[in-house]
This record gives structure tokens, sequence and C-alpha cells, in this order.
């Protein structure tokens, strides 16, 4: 395989799987909190953390170019520190996290909602702490609806363009993912080229679905009654 | 005093506000807490069991005070050593058998393994007949298995009381009265206090050495059972 093909698709799953990555964490911990607050901002923090999915990415890119830009809050922060996010892989990893958060912070919510109340009630008396009663109960029971978003979330993570391209750039090598590869590989006019990256990204994203909703129809509800 | 209860708690629910206001004292095995649902018995046995806070008043076990307003008394749930049978039994769907009767005999961050079983939960397997099920899941077993289950989860870390939860409700007539018996005869054996609530009448006669009535939130009147 030419590298103009390989380099692209390796980069792009390196920014998925760390996107992935830090949504597990950070999704599911949100998701747990807020699962769990009984708050009248319970509503507006949710619809909040909706937001990037349906604001166009290239706004999405433009709030994160005026945070993260060398001028930016964070930003010069940053930079002072010599860990400027603009144009490296590092900043495609931060936009498709954003852009890839909130699938993962829906399908855990809802799941966690799943989870029987009582049963954490039960692990509560029987002596549990609430990290164990987390750990030992309500991730498991979980787990499978997470999983899914995760999956979506990590297809969704694979094809980010806008923002990336807005925060990232197009650096062949460095930042150039595989949606924006065959953008540049298009304007190029090689579209030989453009169909190899087209089906190499449309069968991950093909695979990544299916997988999803196996694990979300196989969910049987598995309750004590 | 086995068991010192007073517990005042305000539900502000728009649709349906409650004032739970109970207090009752009792040196018996078996009391029974006797009312029409949406009496207050459910919240009652949670607030002794540390899952709802009080507004005011205490609990105090075998002369252990679990909570106490006034002084500033509010030991947590997992420290309270207090048996919890639920009323649809509450086992965790995604562990065996033998795994949930060791759930509380492990309190750290994992589950008890499926093969090394600690004794004691194999102790309680053997007390409720139901070591040959000790690899099922809960969604494998009939009504009466699953209290069983239920019973030796809640025994195996040595509560210093049992609240029982509707505990027949879930079963069908015929086995309510064998399982009766039994829950008697265990109790007996242990020498253990039990709490149990119910809305049935065949509860109190088979099982109350002393029965509360409670409606409304409020008890009324310390019925013996004959």
């Amino acid at each position: 395989m030419r590298p103009e093909i390989w380099q692209p698709l390796l980069l792009s799953l390196k920014v998925a799987l760390w996107a992935t990555g830090i949504n597990l964490v950070l999704g599911v911990a949100v998701a747990y909190g807020l699962s769990r607050w009984r708050s009248r901002f319970n509503a507006t923090v949710d619809a909040l953390l909706t937001l990037p999915l349906v604001l166009p990415p290239t706004v999405l890119g433009y709030y994160l170019l005026v945070l993260l830009g060398r001028r930016g809050v964070i930003g010069g922060w940053l930079d002072d520190l010599g860990l400027n996010p603009v144009f490296t892989w590092q900043g495609a990893v931060i936009a498709a996290t954003l852009a890839a958060f909130p699938l993962v912070h829906k399908a855990a919510r809802a799941a966690f909602e799943g989870v029987d109340a009582q049963l954490e009630d039960a692990a509560r008396v029987l002596g549990l702490k609430p990290l164990a009663v987390f750990v030992r109960v309500s991730l498991p029971l979980a787990a499978r609806g997470i999983v899914a978003g995760a999956l979506l979330a990590f297809a969704r993570a694979l094809g980010e363009f806008g923002a990336t391209l807005m925060i990232a750039g197009n650096l062949p090598g460095r930042t150039q993912t595989l949606s924006v590869a065959i953008y540049s590989a298009i304007e190029a006019g090689d579209d030989a080229g453009a169909n190899v990256l087209v089906l190499v990204a449309s069968a991950t994203c093909v695979v990544a679905l299916l997988v999803a909703s196996r694990l979300t129809r196989e969910r049987t509800p598995r309750r004590a009654a | 005093m086995r068991l010192d209860i007073a517990i005042q708690r305000h539900l502000d629910d728009p649709q349906r506000p409650f004032a739970l206001d109970v207090a009752f004292r009792s040196n018996v095995g078996r009391l029974v807490l006797f009312g029409p649902s949406g009496a207050g018995k459910s919240l009652t046995l949670r607030a002794i069991a540390g899952l709802l806070r009080p507004d005011r008043g205490h609990v105090t076990v075998s002369g252990r005070t679990l909570f106490d307003d006034f002084r500033g008394v509010d030991v947590p749930a997992r420290e309270r050593h207090v048996g919890y049978v639920f009323q649809d039994y509450a086992l965790f769907p995604h562990l065996t058998v033998a795994q949930n009767v060791a759930f509380g005999l492990r309190t750290g961050l994992c589950n008890p393994s499926r093969r090394r079983l600690p004794d004691a939960a194999r102790h309680w397997m053997e007390v409720f007949e139901i070591d040959d099920l000790a690899g099922r899941h809960p969604s494998q077993l009939s009504g009466g298995q699953r209290q069983r289950v239920a019973l030796a989860r809640a025994l195996a870390p040595e509560p210093q009381l049992l609240l029982l939860d509707e505990p027949f409700a879930a079963l069908d007539t015929a086995l309510r009265s064998r399982l009766r018996d039994s829950l008697v005869a265990l109790q007996e054996r242990l020498g253990l206090q039990m709490l149990v609530i119910t809305h049935d009448p065949a509860d109190v006669e088979a099982l109350g050495q002393q029965v509360l009535e409670i409606r409304d939130g409020r008890i009324h009147g310390d019925a013996r059972s004959g």
C-alpha cells in the first residue's frame, strides 16, 4: 500500500482510539454523575453536553480555535508550556473527542438509568462503599449499553472532518486523517486514491455499526424479578 | 430493648405529600409491621437500613445507635450490619447464585470469584439447600429459590437485625404457607431479630410475636396476634 493511504488510515485509527478511550472515561463518569444527580439544572446540562452532536462541525472547530489557539483562553496558557495543540495530531484527538462525546454520554446515561436502583441499595446494605457499588454493580449492568455507545463514538471519531480540519489542519503524514485525505485526493484529481480511502473508511464504519447494533439488540432485561 | 425506633420524615412529592411519623420499641424475635400499601412500611424499613435519612428521630439496634439527629449520628448503610431482603429480592442478575450469596463477604472492588467461595457462603448455601444451584443466574431460578438466595445473601455477613419487605408477595399461595413455617423455624434456630413488613393478614398470623399496625405513616396500636 502507498504511504498516501496507510498513513491517513493509521493516523485516523490512532485518533479514533484515543478519542474513544478518553470518552469512555469522561462520558461514563459524567453520565453516572448526572444519572444520580437530582437537580433542576440536570436537563440544561444534558442539553449542553449533547450540543456537539447537532452543531455544525465547523462551528465546533471554530470554538476550539478560539479556546486553544495561540491567543485563546486555554491556548495561550498551553503555549507558554510549549503544548499548543493547533496543527498537531493531538488537536485532531481533541476535535474527535468533542464531536463523539455525546454518543458515549447518551448511551451511558440511558444504560445507568436502566439499572435498578434497588440493586445498588442491596449492595450498600451488604457493606459496599460507593466506588465498589459502581464497579461491582452499576458498571457491569450498564456495560453493554456503554460499549455500544463507544463503538458509535469510534465510528464518529473516525469520520470527523470539519472540526479536525480547522484545528489540526491538513498536513500529510502528520495531521491528515482519512476523511481529510479523501477530500485532498479528490481536490488533487487522484480518483484511484480517493476510491481506496473511501472503501477503507466505509468498511471500518460499517463493522463498528454492525457490532454496536448487535450489542444493543441482544440486550435482554436480566433483572431479578 | 433490642430495637428502639423513632422516625420522622416528610416527603414533599407534589402529587402525594407524605409524612412518616413512627415510633416503636421491641424485644421480640419476630416483629411484624402490618398495613396497606402506601402506609409507610417500606420507608420505615429503608430508614432503619440507612437507605433513607429521617428528618428527626433515632434508630437503635441491640444497643447500638445507628441514627440520632440530636446527637448527630448517622451510620452509613454499609456499616449498619443490617440484613435486608427486598420485596422482589433484588438479586444481582449478572452474578451467579454463589456470587450473590458471597457478595457481602467481600466488600472490596472485586466481585467474589465464581469458583473459590468463602466458607461462610458455602455454609449458608447448604443451610438453604441451594448449593446445587451455585452456578446458575437469578433469571434461571424459581420464586422460592430466589427467596432462599436472598435470605442466604442477607444472612451471610451475620447481621444484627434482618429486615424483610413483603417476603412472600412474589410467591404463589401454596408455597407461601410452607415458607412461612420455615422462616419461623430459621428465626428460632438463629435467635436473630427479624422485622417483617406485610399487608397480608396470613403473614401476621404465622410470624408475628409482636404486631404493629401502620396506616398513613403512623402506628395505630400494638395488636398482639394469638
